[in-house]
């Protein structure tokens, strides 16, 4: 091999991976995800109700965070009712799906995600009177050291099951108040080599939230593994008076981590927090 | 066409690496040291961007840390061959991350025993086959799980291991860099070799705890040593200041976000506003800086 040609192959072979996923490809949606969670929909990607805020580079490919952004209002005669996100080339894509009402103020979120590998990232919006728009991110994954599970699993088991929530102290009555809601827990994967499986055997996860603000549904969330290690959300809802905000939520554990057939159901937690101007 | 110049690629990859020992200096007697450059890991480098080396006792080798890729492990497993003949009795990882433990599979059959944290196992594991499935998009390595090989002696507090006549004490570190993060200290020369603990020129990068890693810090640098080796940049005999510039960046980090913290910002905000002043300082500031704030930000936001 003469040596003036190897820094010419040695190019291209740098460059061919590069171009082959300059951008994201819709494979994963069209040919698994669309058909098994909207069989028979149509969705339309022209003037989508929401907007989808995602880093270009998922600098830590274990906490990448994505914001929802609602275009309309919540009203009691038009509002978005549900919104999924899902990350198509994770090993299971789907993040989650998110019930809003017309006391949520807002249908706006924000969370942190797992992102495994240079993927399209969606969300798709369903509104009260049946229909769909969906909005998608390209986001190049972090090469470097890091990998999707958390950093320090110990500390995280220690605080698992503490709980915060953060309000804007901006309350006025009748009009839209950001929350952050804050669990603290490891949000396991199960996803380990096999033949090391004696340390972390099966996902460990939460699984389902729900917030009322004085008993009135706020957000429902059903979510999975690909929701980073200490779950974070920020979202709103309408305090049409002072009162309590009250989280619940479960976790469980599947055998494999990536079907949803055989799994067992964990703790149940809930948290209350007093809200007034 | 894709499929010729890949095969192509992996041929010429073998002429390209045809084994050479590898480079190493003597920075003290009997301590061996390979100092890289500071380089983003891609698939032109392989990802051989971490300082490694050995410790050569009167009757066999302890190599601290085995590489980036498993060529670079052979390439190290020659160079002890050349410079001492003598046997490998330990293959000690300093932590979880692929440029410290990709050349693991050159030591297999040396009978050498693998060392490292009590926790590493359990990184290993963790994120074993992610690291497997991007070897080749990022690195362009072709691994499998035989590459990955624990510690089969592991450290919970600390251990010293004899390599006839020559004492090396290994110590298990709180979470910091990672939270499988090891030292190694050589008595005869005064050397404490620090890995990832201690990034010089390389900004730190933080995949454990910042907390952590600072009350590491302020353990470390209560002490004078002859010689102090970091995991990225050049060894030192200036100790402890050569921490200094490490210490500002990780103490900068832990101040600017919890005020932000204080102040409601959120974590989007905080990665785009905190420690930019300190850009001049690193190399590779714009690869790691916001990774780690992000995950300076997710363990400060559970403090009070």
């Amino acid at each position: 091999m003469p040596k003036s040609l190897k820094p010419i192959i040695l190019l291209l072979t740098l460059a061919l991976p590069l171009a082959v996923r300059a951008e994201g490809d819709d494979e994963t949606w069209n040919n698994v995800i669309k058909t098994q969670y909207f069989p028979g929909k149509t969705i339309s990607e022209t003037d989508p109700l929401i907007e989808l805020e995602a880093p270009y580079r998922a600098e830590d490919p274990a906490i990448v965070p994505l914001k929802v952004s609602a275009k309309i209002p919540q009203t009691p005669q038009k509002y978005i009712k549900k919104i999924w996100m899902f990350v198509d080339k994770n090993p299971l894509p789907f993040i989650g799906e998110f019930e809003f009402f017309p006391q949520s103020g807002k249908a706006d979120l924000a969370l942190r995600v797992r992102v495994n590998t240079y993927s399209n990232i969606r969300a798709i919006a369903e509104t009260n009177d049946g229909q769909y728009s969906m909005v998608k991110k390209f986001v190049k994954a972090s090469g470097g050291c890091s990998a999707p599970v958390g950093a320090d699993l110990d500390e995280a088991m220690k605080r698992q099951g503490k709980v915060k929530f953060r309000i804007d102290n901006s309350f006025k009555t009748g009009e839209p108040l950001q929350t952050q809601l804050m669990i603290s827990h490891p949000n396991l994967t199960g996803m380990q080599m096999d033949q090391m499986t004696r340390y972390i055997r099966k996902s460990n996860f939460i699984d389902h939230i729900s917030v009322k603000f004085n008993d009135k549904p706020v957000l429902n969330a059903d979510i999975d593994i690909a929701i980073s290690a200490d779950p974070n959300f920020r979202f709103y809802f309408v305090p049409d008076r002072p009162g309590e905000l009250s989280a619940e939520f479960s976790d469980k554990s599947c055998e494999s981590p990536v079907k949803r057939e055989a799994c067992t159901p964990g703790k149940h937690y809930t948290e209350r927090y007093a809200v007034a101007p | 066409m894709k499929i010729l110049l890949s095969c192509l690629a992996i041929i010429l990859c073998h002429c390209a690496w045809a084994l050479e020992p590898l480079p190493v200096n003597p920075i003290a007697p009997g301590v061996y040291l390979h100092q890289a450059e500071q380089h983003w890991p891609d698939r032109g480098n392989h990802g051989e961007i971490a300082n490694i080396g050995f410790i050569v006792g009167e009757r066999c080798i302890a190599v601290i840390d085995s590489g980036g890729s498993p060529q670079q492990g052979l390439a190290l497993r020659l160079a002890i061959k050349n410079i001492t003949g003598k046997p490998v009795c330990y293959v000690i990882n300093t932590h979880v991350h692929p440029d410290h433990i990709y050349g693991n599979l050159a030591f297999k059959d040396s009978g050498a025993q693998y060392v490292g944290h009590y926790k590493l196992p359990r990184a290993m594991a963790a994120r074993g086959e992610f690291y497997i499935n991007r070897a080749d998009e990022l690195l362009a390595l072709h691994l499998t799980p035989e590459h990955i090989i624990p510690p089969g002696l592991v450290v919970k507090d600390s251990m010293t291991l004899n390599l006839g006549g020559r004492e090396i004490l290994l110590t298990a570190h709180g979470s910091a860099h990672t939270d499988n993060d090891l030292s190694v200290y050589d008595k005869q020369t005064d050397t404490l070799w620090l890995a990832d603990l201690f990034f010089r020129e390389h900004i730190p990068v933080i995949d454990g705890s910042l907390k952590g890693w600072l009350t590491e810090l302020d353990k470390l640098e209560n002490r004078h040593y002859h010689w102090v080796i970091p995991g990225h940049g050049k060894p030192t005999q200036d100790w402890p200041a050569a921490l200094q510039p490490q210490k500002r960046y990780l103490q900068l980090l832990a101040s600017q976000i919890r005020t932000l913290l204080q102040q409601g910002k959120t974590l989007e905000q905080a990665v785009a506003e905190v420690g930019q002043s300190e850009k001049p300082n690193w190399a590779l500031f714009d690869e790691f800086h916001r990774k780690n704030v992000t995950q300076a930000y997710a363990e400060l936001e559970w403090e009070d």
